[in-house]
C-alpha cells in the first residue's frame, strides 16, 4: 500500500492498514506513534516501570499478553468502562480487593453519572475575553459564564445543573457535549456575550478571536516593574508597563524610588491607585497588555516641563513583552521612536521568557454524595465521613481528586491527568465520569461495604476484556495506603 | 500474528461473546435448555471460520457493486452482495455496506437451524438478526448517537411484524459515513438490508457544500477503506435547525421510496437532537412512536 507512515496489523486477517493515530476496522487495534497497540473497553493502570509512554504496545512479537504480565499489587483498576449501577441499589460494578505493603486494600469502582457538574477553565491570557458574570455561548446556547479572573488567567465557569437540565432541550444537550468535549481533552469553541470568541482545549494554547495566545504575562503592570528595576536601572530613565489591570511606572514605583530614579515629569491617563500603579489606563481589549490599544503613546499626556528634560530615555513595554518600544524626548519634550537599545533588547527578552506558555486547563467538578454512594456502601453517609477523615481516597481514572471541605462528596480533577476518553454521557442529559474509592479492606467493613461483592484483582487482571494502561507518572499511585486525619468513626 | 477467534460467557453467563478481528458478537437464544445449547453450539461452530471465509474475497467485496457482474464463493459474501443490490442503481455501494448485518444474519441462521428457539438474536455492534417463533417478542433499545451509545428509548419488535433486522448507521460509528446524520436507525425484513439501508439513509442525511462540515478522503483515514477517495464525515460544525430540517428531510425522502417499494419496514433518523420516523405500516406505528418520544 501507498502510504509509508501506516502499520499494517495482522492481528486478524482483515489485516488493516492503520494510519498513525487511527483505529484498525476493530476499533481495537491502533496506530499508536507508529506501534501497534491494543486498546479496550475497560481500563486498568499499570504502575509505569518505564516512564512516559501511555499505553502497553500489546503485540511485542516475543510473548503473547495476557493478564498474568502485570503484577496485581501493580495494578489499578480505574472505573473507566466500567459501567454504573445507577440508581445504585445494587453494589457498584467492581469492588476488588489487593494486597498493597501487607495491607488489604479495597477499591470501589464505578462510574458516576453526574448531574450536578461542570467544568471550571482557566484560560492563561490577559485579553479581555468577556465581562465578567457575561454568558458563555457554545453553537448558541448558554453553557456557562465569565467568573471570578485570576491572576494572569481569565477563567470560565460551564455546566452546573441548570444548564444541563434547566433551560431548553438544545440547551441541556450543547451543554452536554461542551462539557464532554472539554473533559476528553478535545477542543470547545466558546463565544463570550459582549466579548471573544474563545477555542479552547485541556493543556493547549487558548485561541482568542482566532490568535493563538503563546505567553501569559509576567506579572501585572507593577510586578513587572518590581521584578525588572533593577536591570533597567541606569540603562533607562522611565519605564512603563502597559497593563489593563495595572499599570506599572518606573519612576513613582516604589521599586524606583527605592533605587533612587529621579522623577521623570511622565504623566499617565487613568487612575492613579498608589505611586506608580495605575488603573483603566484604556480601555480592555486584546491589543497592548491587554488593552484596547495599537498605540500605547495614546496612554500618556504630556510630560511636566518642569520636571522631564531633552534625551529623556522612555520604555514602554507589554506585560508579556510581546509589545515594547524606545522613544527619547527631543528639544520640545516630544516623542520620538528610535531602535531598542541593546540593553534594553535584553531586558525585554528576559521579560519575555519569564512568561509561562499558555494554556487552557480544565477542571472539572461533580458532586459525588448522591445515590453513588449506595453503590459502595449500605450506609451511605459513612462513605462521605470515610472520604473526608481521608480514610477513603476518592481517584477519577487514577488521577488524584481534590475534596471541597465541607458537606458531601464534591471533588475536582484535572483532566489531563486522566487517561484518553474517561468520559461520556447519557442523554439526560449528564456526564459519566469514572470514580474509584480506595480504602483498607477493614475500613470498608467498617463503614458497611458490599462485602460479599469484593472480588481479588487478579481475577479482574486475568480476564480478557480490558486494557492495561501506564499510569500517569505524574499521579500518586492510588493504591498507596493512605494517611488518614482521624481514625474510622 | 493470527488472534484466534475468541468466544466467551459474558458475565451473567447467558449470552456468548464472539470475536474476531472486527467482529463482535453478542448472542443469545431462549428456549428448552437442550435447544439453548445446541444454538451456542451451533453459533460457536458457525463463527470459527467465518472471518477467513470473509477475508478470503475482502477485495472483490471491497469494489463497488455492479448488477449482476459479481459472483461470490462465501455464504456470507453473498448475503452482502444481495443486500447491497438493489441500491446499486442509486450510486456508488460496495458489499461492504452490508456486511456486520449480513454476519448477524449467518450466525442466526445457524442457530435457529441446530433446533428449536422460542427466540434468539445475535448483536453485531448494534446490527442485530433477531428470530421469533410466533406470539413472542423483543424489546430493542435505541440509540441517539453511536459514539456514545446510550438508550434513549425502546422498541417492541413483534413476531407478527415482518422485522428480524435492526440497524444503525451515522458518522460518529465505527465505518465512514458520507452523510452528516448522528444516526439513522433502520428496521428490515433481515439484518443485511437493514444493515445496506442504514448505510445509504445515512448518506442521504447531508448538506453537499455546507460549509460547516468537514469532510476528508477515506483513503487519508484508512488506507485500504472500500471508499476509496470518496470523501467522507469528518466533523459537522454549527447548523442552524433550518438545516437540520433540510437534511433529515432529504434522508427521509430516500427512506419513504425505500419502505414504499418494501425494502425496509420504518426507519428513524436522528440529527442534532431532531428526530425524523418513516414510519411503519398502520398496525405498527404505535410500536415505533413509543420508542421515539419514551
Amino acid at each position: 500500500m501507498p502510504d509509508s507512515d501506516a502499520i499494517r496489523c495482522d492481528a486478524c486477517p482483515v489485516l488493516c492498514y492503520i494510519k498513525p493515530g487511527r483505529t484498525g476496522a476493530c476499533d481495537r487495534y491502533a496506530n499508536h506513534d507508529g506501534k501497534l497497540v491494543r486498546l479496550d473497553p475497560h481500563l486498568l493502570l499499570d504502575q509505569a516501570v518505564a516512564r512516559g509512554e501511555s499505553v502497553v504496545p500489546f503485540l511485542e512479537r516475543d510473548r503473547e499478553w495476557g493478564g498474568n504480565l502485570v503484577q496485581p499489587s501493580g495494578t489499578f483498576v480505574t472505573a473507566i468502562g466500567a459501567g454504573t449501577t445507577y440508581p445504585d441499589y445494587k453494589p457498584a460494578p467492581f469492588i476488588i480487593s489487593a494486597e498493597i505493603e501487607g495491607v488489604d486494600m479495597v477499591t470501589v469502582v464505578t462510574e458516576g453519572i453526574f448531574s450536578y457538574c461542570g467544568v471550571k477553565v482557566k484560560i492563561d491570557t490577559d485579553r479581555h475575553l468577556g465581562p465578567e458574570t457575561s454568558t458563555v455561548r457554545a453553537q448558541g446556547e448558554a453553557v456557562g459564564h465569565v467568573t471570578t479572573s485570576e491572576y494572569g488567567s481569565q477563567m470560565l465557569s460551564l455546566g452546573g445543573v441548570r444548564h444541563l437540565t434547566g433551560g431548553s432541550r438544545r440547551e441541556g444537550r450543547v451543554t452536554c457535549d461542551t462539557l464532554l468535549d472539554l473533559c476528553n481533552g478535545k477542543p470547545a469553541e466558546l463565544r463570550i456575550e459582549g466579548g471573544a470568541k474563545v477555542i479552547v482545549q485541556a493543556g493547549k494554547a487558548p485561541l482568542v478571536d482566532d490568535v493563538r495566545e503563546e505567553r501569559m504575562r509576567v506579572g501585572c503592570g507593577s510586578a513587572a516593574i518590581g521584578m525588572f528595576a533593577k536591570q533597567w536601572f541606569g540603562q533607562v530613565d522611565e519605564v512603563v508597563v502597559v497593563d489593563d489591570h495595572i499599570t506599572g511606572v518606573l519612576s513613582e514605583h516604589q521599586a524606583g524610588k527605592l533605587l533612587g530614579v529621579p522623577e521623570t515629569g511622565i504623566r499617565l491617563k487613568g487612575r492613579r491607585s498608589t505611586p506608580g500603579r495605575y488603573f483603566q489606563v484604556a480601555e480592555p481589549g486584546t491589543a497592548w497588555g491587554g488593552t484596547n490599544l495599537d498605540d500605547p503613546r495614546a496612554i500618556l499626556r504630556p510630560f511636566n516641563p518642569k520636571m522631564a528634560w531633552p534625551g529623556l530615555r522612555l520604555l514602554m513595554v507589554s506585560t508579556t513583552g510581546e509589545h515594547s518600544i524606545y522613544f527619547e524626548l527631543d528639544g520640545n519634550l516630544e516623542l520620538v521612536e528610535k531602535d531598542l537599545p541593546p540593553p534594553l533588547q535584553l531586558s525585554v527578552a528576559r521579560l519575555k521568557e519569564n512568561c509561562e506558555p499558555a494554556l487552557s486547563t480544565v477542571l472539572f467538578m461533580g458532586g459525588a454524595g448522591g445515590s453513588l454512594r449506595a453503590g459502595v456502601t449500605e450506609n451511605p453517609v459513612c462513605l462521605t465521613y470515610s472520604v473526608r477523615d481521608a480514610l477513603t481516597r476518592v481517584t477519577c481514572g487514577g488521577a488524584p481528586a481534590y475534596i471541597w471541605p465541607g458537606g458531601g462528596i464534591t471533588f475536582m480533577v484535572d483532566v489531563s491527568r486522566m487517561p484518553a476518553n474517561a468520559f461520556g454521557y447519557v442523554p439526560t442529559p449528564a456526564i459519566v465520569a469514572p470514580i474509584e474509592f480506595t480504602l483498607t479492606l477493614a475500613d470498608y467493613a467498617a463503614l458497611g461495604g458490599h462485602m460479599d461483592h469484593v472480588r481479588p484483582l487478579a481475577a479482574i487482571a486475568a480476564a480478557n476484556d480490558h486494557i492495561h494502561n501506564l499510569a500517569n507518572p505524574e499521579n500518586p499511585w492510588p493504591l498507596e495506603p493512605a494517611k488518614p486525619k482521624r481514625q474510622p468513626r | 500474528m493470527r488472534v484466534p477467534p475468541q468466544i466467551h460467557w459474558l458475565a451473567d453467563r447467558r449470552r456468548l461473546h464472539l470475536s474476531d478481528g472486527p467482529i463482535d458478537l453478542i448472542v443469545q437464544a431462549f428456549g428448552g435448555g437442550e435447544q439453548v445449547r445446541a444454538a451456542y453450539r451451533a453459533a460457536s461452530n458457525r463463527f470459527m471460520t467465518l472471518l477467513d471465509e470473509l477475508c478470503h474475497e475482502l477485495t472483490p467485496l471491497r469494489l463497488p457493486m455492479r448488477k449482476g457482474n459479481q459472483v461470490f464463493v462465501g455464504v456470507v459474501a453473498r448475503r452482502m452482495a444481495r443486500a447491497v443490490e438493489p441500491f446499486s442503481s442509486r450510486g456508488f455501494i460496495t458489499p461492504m455496506a452490508a456486511v456486520a448485518g449480513a454476519v448477524a444474519e449467518e450466525i442466526l441462521e445457524a442457530m435457529v437451524a441446530a433446533g428449536p428457539l422460542a427466540r434468539a438474536y445475535v448483536n453485531n455492534g448494534g446490527d442485530i438478526a433477531f428470530h421469533l417463533s410466533p406470539a413472542e417478542h423483543f424489546v430493542v433499545g435505541m440509540i441517539e448517537r453511536p459514539d456514545r451509545p446510550s438508550l434513549f428509548g425502546t422498541a417492541t419488535l413483534r413476531a407478527a411484524q415482518p422485522v428480524r433486522g435492526i440497524a444503525t448507521s451515522g458518522w460518529h460509528g465505527r465505518s465512514f459515513s458520507l452523510g452528516i446524520a448522528d444516526a439513522v436507525t433502520v428496521l428490515a425484513g433481515c439484518a443485511s438490508a437493514a444493515d445496506a439501508a442504514a448505510t445509504v439513509i445515512a448518506n442521504a442525511v447531508d448538506l453537499p457544500g455546507h460549509a460547516s462540515i468537514l469532510r476528508q478522503p477515506a483513503c487519508e483515514l484508512a488506507p485500504d477503506s472500500d471508499l476509496g477517495a470518496i470523501p467522507v464525515t469528518r466533523a459537522v460544525g454549527e447548523l442552524s435547525a433550518a438545516e437540520v430540517g433540510f437534511a433529515l428531510a432529504s434522508g427521509a425522502k430516500l427512506a419513504e421510496e425505500l419502505r414504499a417499494t418494501g425494502l425496509i419496514e420504518a426507519a428513524a433518523l436522528c440529527l442534532r437532537g431532531q428526530i425524523r420516523i418513516v414510519s411503519f405500516r398502520a398496525d405498527n406505528i404505535s410500536d415505533f412512536r413509543s420508542l421515539v418520544h419514551a
